[in-house]
This record gives structure tokens, C-alpha cells and sequence, in this order.
């Protein structure tokens, strides 16, 4: 496989590993690692690298919603420039365009639930495209970005075995 | 009274406890292990493979199968293993069996008979040795050697006094070493095969796992088909070891007289494990794809990492082992092992375990996730330093 890609399943996998450990599973050396992370950077396909945070493990309020956005087009104002105007909120972890019943999927994070449901309805609710707001708060994460977030599967095999 | 002990069979008696055991003991007792001593799967069997056993159950398919396995099982093997050129008939050329180890002993006892000699290859798996004496056999160890990267060269053969041997087991890709043979070595070692007309036992239950180049069957060289079985199974490919399903190719002959003892002694192989394996060989290759691209990862990454820190290790390119050397200043790889596992809580097996050649070497298993192998490798590596 292309090492571009094998390079994203690593980084997926743990973006904090050293290059050298990267490039000691792809068999190259820690020069050609960088500078196939700089290009995956530079071509827009890597834009960050973040924790995995289980907010239920940290002492401090922190509450997510995710909204769903009815809207309405018209001739002026499609849907890049309505998710232009609601992307620039801090308070907007994601946002996606998705198919069915509703338009946009927006995850929503604040300090607490009137954070959260004050920020819909006085920033979001008003924009004139959007028609219908829905929001879910979320209770419990129980899996995020791949990481499962209950205990660590435990390893029943032997220690030592032929 | 003859109390139990004096009860058992004299071979029972004389049977050593595995050289693994120790190790196992040491290991149980530790908190915070880091273990690349286990010689299975760090993953679970496939989900769809897992569903289909599952399903078996809930339809109630509980009862014995025919001896030799399900005949849509023995057809999907015999189509399975067209990758590797290999062609069997799938009613009297394939037996099914209770992981490859039974298809292993049902061999030696086919073809085994009071004082016929069997060469073995060390370092090796561990339970060939055994197989032979319960047999009745007599083991012909053939020392295999760094140099070449632990391959079996016509030489050996010839320095062990193999012709001699009226069986040569094969292990490649091998358990411990890793090693693997290329269709020109195997060339070799099919000749002398041919001018001391040996029968073989080629086990290449990690046949899947192979890391560069693709896997060559000793069957498929010219005059060796009637000359060879070959076993493999669900073990290490699938992660199945639990399921415990194997199966054994061979000439009609062969294959009928290992079911005559099957039949007697096993009846059949586990059902649940059979409807399992059938998915498997169905719709499982991408899920073996991605386990074999994982592990190829942490195999180059352990490789030069123990070469970074001043233990040899050659490339090995199958299976999930490594094999590298004791570092300077160590010769004695069981010391080494111990100090190891009590010093920094490491777990590696001596090769001297595996038989002669693997003196002053480690089997390493990188079936354990890449974070475990890392924190392994760095207590390795202060272990060798603070010495
Ligand atoms: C070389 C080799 N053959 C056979 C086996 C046993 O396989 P199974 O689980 O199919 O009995 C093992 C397991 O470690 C092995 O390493």
C-alpha cells in the first residue's frame, strides 16, 4: 500500500507517536516521514491533531448537543454559505451536510445545557435560512473517533504460550 | 498399593515438562508484565466468522459431523488453497481436525512405526519432538543456523545424518524464528527429499502471514505432492486458536489411514468451530489482510528496534515472531530471559526452549499491540544499557 496512507492509519491510530516510530514501522527513515507529513498537511488531507477527551474523566461542566438544522435555499445563499456562517461559531465542534430528514448535523459544546440551548436559539435559530432547530443533548459518550471508552478489553490469554 | 505415580506409563514419566512452562510460571505471578512470549493472536476471530458460529448454535447444529469433516467445509478448503497451487480432492485428500496439532500427531501416527527415525529442523516448534516419541520415533534433530537465517539447506540435512530418516518435518514460515523458505531453497532440501526418499510433514499453519513475498508450498515442487502433507488451520490466520480447527492435505492413502485413527480417537472436529471456519474461508480475507498489515507494521518496527539496541536480528519474514541474538556480553538466553522478566517485567522465550541452534537467541511474538511493544522494547533497551 501507498505509504501516504499507511502513514494516515498510524497517525489515526496515534498522532502522538515520534517519527521514528513511525518510521521504523514503514521501514523508511524519520526524513521521509516528515516530509510525507508535511505534505498531507499541505494538501489539506491531516487538518489537526487532537485528544480524544472523555469529558465524564475531567472535574469542569461541559455539555454537547447535537443540533439538527432544517434550512431553506434560495437563489442568493446555498448551502456553503449558510455553513460558512455557522462554522465560524467556537461553540460549533462539527458540522456536516447529511441526507434525510434535516439538512445539517451540528455538534454543539458548552459549559452547561443553558450555554448550549442559549447559543441555538439566539445564534443559530435567527439566521434567516434556517427554518428548524432540533437539539439533543448528549448524555453519555460512550465511544468517540474509535476510541471505546469503557474498560480496556482485557487480555485473557496466556502470558507465555508455544 | 501402586500409588498414582507408579500408575503412569513409562512414557507418560519420561515425557519432560515444556521448557515454556517455566517461563508461563514466572510470568503468572508478575504484576505489570508487558509478554512477547505469547504465540497467538493479539485479535479476536473475525466478527462475521464469530456470527456464523453463533448461528450454528441457534439452529441447534450441535451433533458430530462426518469424520473427516463437513464436506462444504473440505470443498471451501480445497478451493482455499488453489492461492497457494496446491489442489486437493476434496473427499479423500482433506481431513479436518482439532487444530493442526491433531492433524500433526495423526500424521506421526500414520506413518510412524516402533524405532523409525524423523528428522526435525530446530530451532522448532515445540511439539513435533513429542509427537514422534509417542509414536514410537526416534528424532533426528537437523540443526538449522544464523548464518542463514535459520533456513534448512541441503548441508544440514546432510551434516544431521537425514538420510537416515524415513520422515522431515518442515515448519516455514517457523515457529520460533520467523524464517521462511523461497521455492529455490526448498528446491534444495526437495531434492534430498527425492534421493533419500523422505516423506514430509510440512506444517505451514502460518502460511498466511507472510511479509514481503508470497508463500511457497513444498507440495507444489516437482515429485512432492505424493510425498507431503501439509497442514494448516484457523489458528493463527483467522485468530481462531480457541476454536481449535485444523486440516491436513495429503495423498488419499495417507489422509485414510491419519481418519482411521481420527475416527477413533476425535470422531470429528469441534461443529461450532466448523460452521465458523466456513465463514472464515468465505468473506474473511479482508479482515486477514488487515491483521497481516498490522503485524507486518510492528515486525519492521521491533526489528530495528532491536537492532538499534545491539541485538542481532535478522529479517524475518513470516509468522509473528522474531528471533533475535542475546546482546553482547549475554550468552546464556535462558539468563538473560530470567534477569529480564524479574528485572524489568519482560517476558521473551529462550530459544534454547525451541532445540539446538537456538542457543544465545530470543523468540520475541509481536502479536501484542504496538503501544505494549514499544513500552517492551524500552525497558529492553535500558535493561541491555544499565548493564
Ligand atoms: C508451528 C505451529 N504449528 C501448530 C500449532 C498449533 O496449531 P493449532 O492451534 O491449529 O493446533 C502452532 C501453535 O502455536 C504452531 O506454532
Amino acid at each position: 500500500m501507498e505509504a501516504k496512507r499507511e502513514l494516515l492509519d498510524l497517525l489515526l491510530s496515534d498522532a502522538r507517536q515520534s517519527t521514528e516510530d513511525i518510521a521504523r514501522q514503514l521501514g523508511v527513515d524519520a526524513a521521509t516521514v516528515e516530509k510525507l507529513v508535511d505534505e498531507l498537511e499541505s494538501e489539506g488531507a491531516v487538518r489537526g491533531y487532537q485528544a480524544v477527551v472523555d469529558w465524564d474523566s475531567v472535574d469542569e461542566e461541559h455539555v454537547r448537543a447535537e443540533v439538527e438544522l432544517n434550512v431553506e435555499l434560495d437563489r442568493e445563499t446555498g448551502y456553503e454559505e449558510i455553513a460558512r456562517r455557522i462554522a465560524k461559531f467556537p461553540e460549533v465542534a462539527s458540522l456536516r451536510l447529511i441526507s434525510g430528514s434535516y439538512d445539517f448535523a451540528v455538534d454543539v459544546e458548552g459549559e452547561s445545557m443553558h450555554d448550549v440551548s442559549n447559543f441555538v436559539s439566539e445564534q443559530i435559530a435567527p439566521i434567516p435560512e434556517v427554518t428548524q432547530t432540533v437539539t439533543h443533548f448528549v448524555m453519555r459518550t460512550y465511544k468517540e473517533r474509535g476510541v471505546y471508552f469503557g474498560d480496556g478489553d482485557d487480555d485473557d490469554r496466556l502470558a507465555v504460550s508455544p | 498399593m501402586t500409588g498414582p505415580t507408579e500408575r503412569l506409563s513409562r512414557r507418560a514419566r519420561e515425557t519432560p515438562p515444556s521448557g515454556i512452562r517455566r517461563f508461563f510460571e514466572l510470568a503468572e505471578e508478575m504484576d505489570d508484565l508487558v509478554s512477547l512470549g505469547v504465540g497467538e493472536p493479539d485479535f479476536s476471530a473475525p466478527w462475521a466468522a464469530r456470527t456464523a458460529a453463533i448461528d450454528s448454535l441457534e439452529r441447534g447444529r450441535t451433533s458430530y459431523t462426518a469424520n473427516r469433516g463437513r464436506r462444504d467445509l473440505r470443498e471451501r478448503i480445497a478451493e482455499h488453497v488453489t492461492r497457494y497451487d496446491l489442489s486437493y480432492d476434496p473427499d479423500d485428500e482433506i481431513l479436518v481436525s482439532t487444530g493442526a496439532s491433531e492433524a500433526v500427531d495423526l500424521a506421526m501416527r500414520a506413518l510412524i512405526d516402533p524405532g523409525d527415525a524423523v528428522a526435525v529442523p530446530q530451532p522448532s516448534y515445540i511439539s513435533y519432538g513429542p509427537t514422534v516419541t509417542f509414536s514410537g520415533g526416534e528424532v533426528v534433530p537437523v540443526e538449522t543456523h544464523a548464518e542463514n537465517d535459520f533456513v534448512l539447506t541441503y548441508e544440514d540435512l546432510e551434516r544431521a545424518g537425514a538420510d537416515e530418516a524415513s520422515i522431515l518435518v518442515l515448519c516455514y514460515p517457523n515457529n520460533p524464528t520467523g524464517a521462511v523458505m523461497t521455492r529455490e531453497e526448498l528446491a534444495e532440501v526437495a531434492e534430498f527429499v527425492r534421493e533419500h526418499d523422505l516423506f514430509v510433514l510440512s506444517d505451514e499453519i502460518y502460511a498466511a502471514l507472510r511479509y514481503e513475498d508470497e508463500h511457497v508450498s513444498i507440495a507444489t515442487l516437482p515429485e512432492m505432492r505424493e510425498r507431503t502433507v501439509v497442514f494448516n488451520g484457523f489458528s493463527k490466520a483467522y485468530a481462531m486458536t480457541g476454536m481449535r480447527l485444523g486440516y491436513a492435505l495429503g495423498p488419499s492413502a495417507v489422509i485414510d489411514a491419519m481418519n482411521r485413527i481420527h475416527q477413533y480417537t476425535m470422531l470429528s472436529a469441534p461443529t461450532t468451530a466448523q460452521f465458523a471456519a466456513i465463514e472464515a474461508l468465505d468473506s474473511c480475507d479482508g479482515a486477514v489482510e488487515e491483521m497481516r498489515r498490522e503485524f507486518d507494521r510492528r515486525r519492521q518496527f521491533v526489528i530495528s528496534r532491536f537492532n538499534e539496541i545491539g541485538m542481532d536480528c535478522f529479517e524475518a519474514k513470516g509468522a509473528f515472531y522474531v528471533f533475535p541474538k542475546c546482546p553482547p556480553g549475554w550468552e546464556d538466553d535462558e539468563a538473560f530471559a530470567e534477569a529480564l522478566i524479574r528485572e524489568e517485567r519482560v517476558a521473551l522465550v529462550p530459544g534454547r526452549v525451541f532445540g539446538d541452534g537456538g542457543e544465545g537467541h530470543l523468540r520475541v511474538s509481536y502479536a501484542s499491540s504496538m503501544g505494549e511493544l514499544k513500552e517492551a522494547l524500552n525497558r529492553i533497551e535500558s535493561f541491555v544499557e544499565s548493564r
